[in-house]
């Protein structure tokens, strides 16, 4: 049981986030003037908030239920939980920052972090799954990580497909082609379950002792947040007309 | 400095970055929440106004404790991985839950709450704000119960050189972690309401058009802190009857008391120096207790003069000194917490677990690496936020973009 709730919030995440994560990767392509590059950060406004709690509750889970996983795995690749630690903070700082100062330049700059945070996050990600899956490290681990990165720009792209309207819909569908958005939609988020599964099935996961404790609490937990979640998922169910708070 | 201290230098950073901001999101929800409250019982316009002025300064400095939350919390399996797998099943227990129950649906609730603005019933608006500032309330707690096990270590076995939960109710009844709940809870109130009464002032003295606004929020601000106050000093007061001997010797300075946990110690755990540092110890304490003093001669005057309308109109040397005041709420809390955390050294877990020997096995190098990194990327951050804390909380209830429209409908106007 303890497995299947830590792969419960890690999938959840690589999902969820990986979209918002993937229209960051994608900003400069999908949105050319600021105008637009505002539509295309509305499209995951409202989700991304909710979305990267799924790696909080994650990191709580590993530190709960796996606490020796949890020391190896985050003290065992330091640099680079470190770099996508800093890229997560950036992307999330571009994003709230963006809009808080009229201006080009501010903007121009935060949307700069947005990407560069978004490009920071996937590729750290692909490291650290190339290590555990592979147990490459060095710079041939690039490569894994290219094509993780990869995959989370494609997943974003067809949720930006999904979201938005018009002229933006349209570039955002071009790696969809004729399969449909939602389609391609699921087509990526089970590649990226995959990737996270056979990552998962690399790791030691040993349980703690705290799951007689832990474990009722969770599952009793996990309806009410997936309503919340789904809260949010119906609330902001409709496609993208304008620019958001953000 | 070798890689431990670089450690604990890196967690400073990190914790104290994260409490500054935090402090403020805990008291800065809960007027929030009562702000709104009344907007939407009363239907006032004035009240709806205060709600989206404080809810974007409350949004702004949420946005930095979130991320240096993030930090803090991989910073554990980073770089204490010697504690996660000494006493991981235990207190990481109380972080799981903290995780679980409080965070995630603060978060989802408050993106709700900010992007569902005009879109959402008004009642389930409320709702959420609600939530929201119960559930930070909550993360605060389970917290509070993963810090008290540090401090005073209830609830557990040793077994095999590890441990394992025993008790989950003993942990979560540890005195060492409900007293400093309710501590860092109404500190976090006087944070809040003097933060919104200095700004306030800072409106009032300027000669605000929104007289309204800015006197009720003064009104509550001072309101609050007044005897957020007086139940922080309580709470902390019975805090002294947790606290370690080696920190209640290290307070006293009485280098017999010193003497004396020390050889306890000694007798306990072999040779070794077993002092926390006296020196900061004091230091801190002192700080917080002085602070402590100010806030409470500072909101009891304010009280007294708010009950005069003209004064809370007019009084220009007020309005300018209640704005100073801002910052001290903050550094008594920095300082509180390092008082509590410099008189557990050198123990992580208290008297099982030292803090050398918590550390992860990760060379210096790597070590150096992150502390510089997180050091300058939460140097630049904490300064472009609080400036903008400040310029957004100058311009005034007129330039807030939160809630100004249904979001999502295009805007009127482009400026840009």
């Amino acid at each position: 049981m303890e497995i299947f709730i830590l792969a419960f919030f890690a999938l959840g995440y690589l999902v969820l986030a990986g979209a918002d994560i993937g229209v960051g990767m994608a900003l400069p392509y999908l949105g050319r003037s600021a105008a637009e590059r505002r539509e295309v950060i509305a499209a995951i406004a409202p989700f991304f908030l909710g979305n990267e709690v799924w790696l909080v509750a994650t990191a709580g889970v590993l530190a709960g239920l796996f606490p020796e996983l949890e020391g190896e795995l985050l003290s065992g690749n330091h640099t680079v939980v470190v770099v996508l630690l800093l890229a997560w903070v950036v992307r999330d700082m571009g994003l709230w920052l963006r809009g808080r100062v009229p201006g080009a330049r501010w903007q121009a700059f935060w949307d700069g972090a947005i990407v560069v945070g978004s490009w920071g996050l996937a590729l750290s990600w692909g490291l650290l799954l190339g290590h555990v899956l592979l147990g490459i490290t060095g710079p041939f681990a690039m490569l894994p990580a290219l094509v993780v990165a990869a995959l989370f720009g494609t997943h974003g792209m067809t949720f930006a497909a999904l979201r938005l309207r018009g002229e933006l819909r349209g570039r955002a569908a071009v790696l969809s082609g004729g399969a449909g958005e939602a389609r391609t939609y699921a087509l990526t988020s089970a590649a990226l379950v995959t990737v996270g599964v056979l990552a998962g099935l690399r790791l030691p996961l040993e349980p703690s002792s705290a799951g007689v404790v832990l474990v009722p609490v969770v599952l009793t937990m996990m309806p009410l947040l997936v309503a919340a979640q789904a809260w949010v998922w119906w609330t902001f169910r409709h496609r993208v007309t304008g620019p958001s708070y953000l | 400095m070798d890689t431990v201290d670089l450690a604990r230098l890196q967690f400073a950073i990190t914790a104290g970055a994260h409490f500054l901001f935090v402090a403020l999101t805990l008291g800065l929800a809960t007027l929030l929440a009562v702000v709104q409250t009344r907007a939407t019982f009363g239907n006032s316009p004035v009240h709806l106004r205060m709600t989206r002025f404080w809810g974007q300064l409350y949004i702004i400095n949420y946005a930095m404790g979130i991320v240096t939350g993030l930090v803090m919390e991989f910073q554990l399996g980073l770089s204490w991985s010697g504690l996660t797998e000494y006493a991981g099943d235990v207190f990481g227990s109380a972080l799981a839950i903290e995780t679980l129950v409080a965070f995630f649906i603060e978060s989802t609730f408050l993106g709700l709450w900010i992007f569902g603005w005009n879109k959402l019933n008004r009642w389930a608006h409320l709702a959420l704000i609600w939530v929201v500032t119960l559930t930070a309330y909550a993360s605060a707690f389970w917290i509070m119960v993963a810090n008290g096990f540090l401090q005073n270590p209830v609830g557990h076995v040793l077994e095999g050189g590890r441990m394992r939960l025993a008790d989950f109710g003993a942990m979560v009844a540890n005195p060492a972690a409900q007293v400093a709940f309710w501590h860092v809870v109404s500190a976090g109130m006087v944070v809040g309401g003097f933060f919104m009464a200095g700004v306030s002032a800072y409106h009032l003295r300027r000669r605000t058009a929104e007289q309204d606004v800015f006197r009720k929020s003064l009104r509550i601000g001072m309101g609050v802190a007044l005897p957020a106050v007086f139940v922080t000093a309580t709470f902390g007061g019975l805090g002294f009857e947790t606290m370690q001997p080696s920190k209640l010797a290290a307070w006293s300075g009485d280098a017999g008391r010193l003497a004396a946990a020390q050889a306890e110690m000694v007798a306990a755990h072999g040779p070794g120096d077993y002092l926390p540092p006296v020196g900061w110890v004091q230091a801190s304490g002192t700080t917080m207790l002085s602070l402590f003093a100010l806030m409470m001669f500072f909101a009891g005057l304010s009280c007294l003069l708010m009950l005069f309308r003209p004064v809370v109109r007019g009084f220009r040397l007020w309005h300018w000194l209640t704005t100073l005041m801002i910052p001290v709420p903050f550094l008594a809390m920095l300082t509180g917490w390092a008082f509590r955390e410099f008189g557990r050294q050198p123990w992580t877990v208290y008297g099982l677990l030292k803090t050398s020997e918590a550390m992860s096995p990760v060379s210096a190098g790597q070590m150096r690496f992150s502390v510089v990194a997180f050091l300058t990327v939460f140097a630049v951050l904490i300064a472009v936020n609080y400036w903008l804390l400040a310029r957004h909380a100058r311009r005034g209830p007129d330039a807030v973009s939160l809630g100004d429209r249904p979001i999502e409908a295009p805007v009127p106007a482009p400026t840009f």
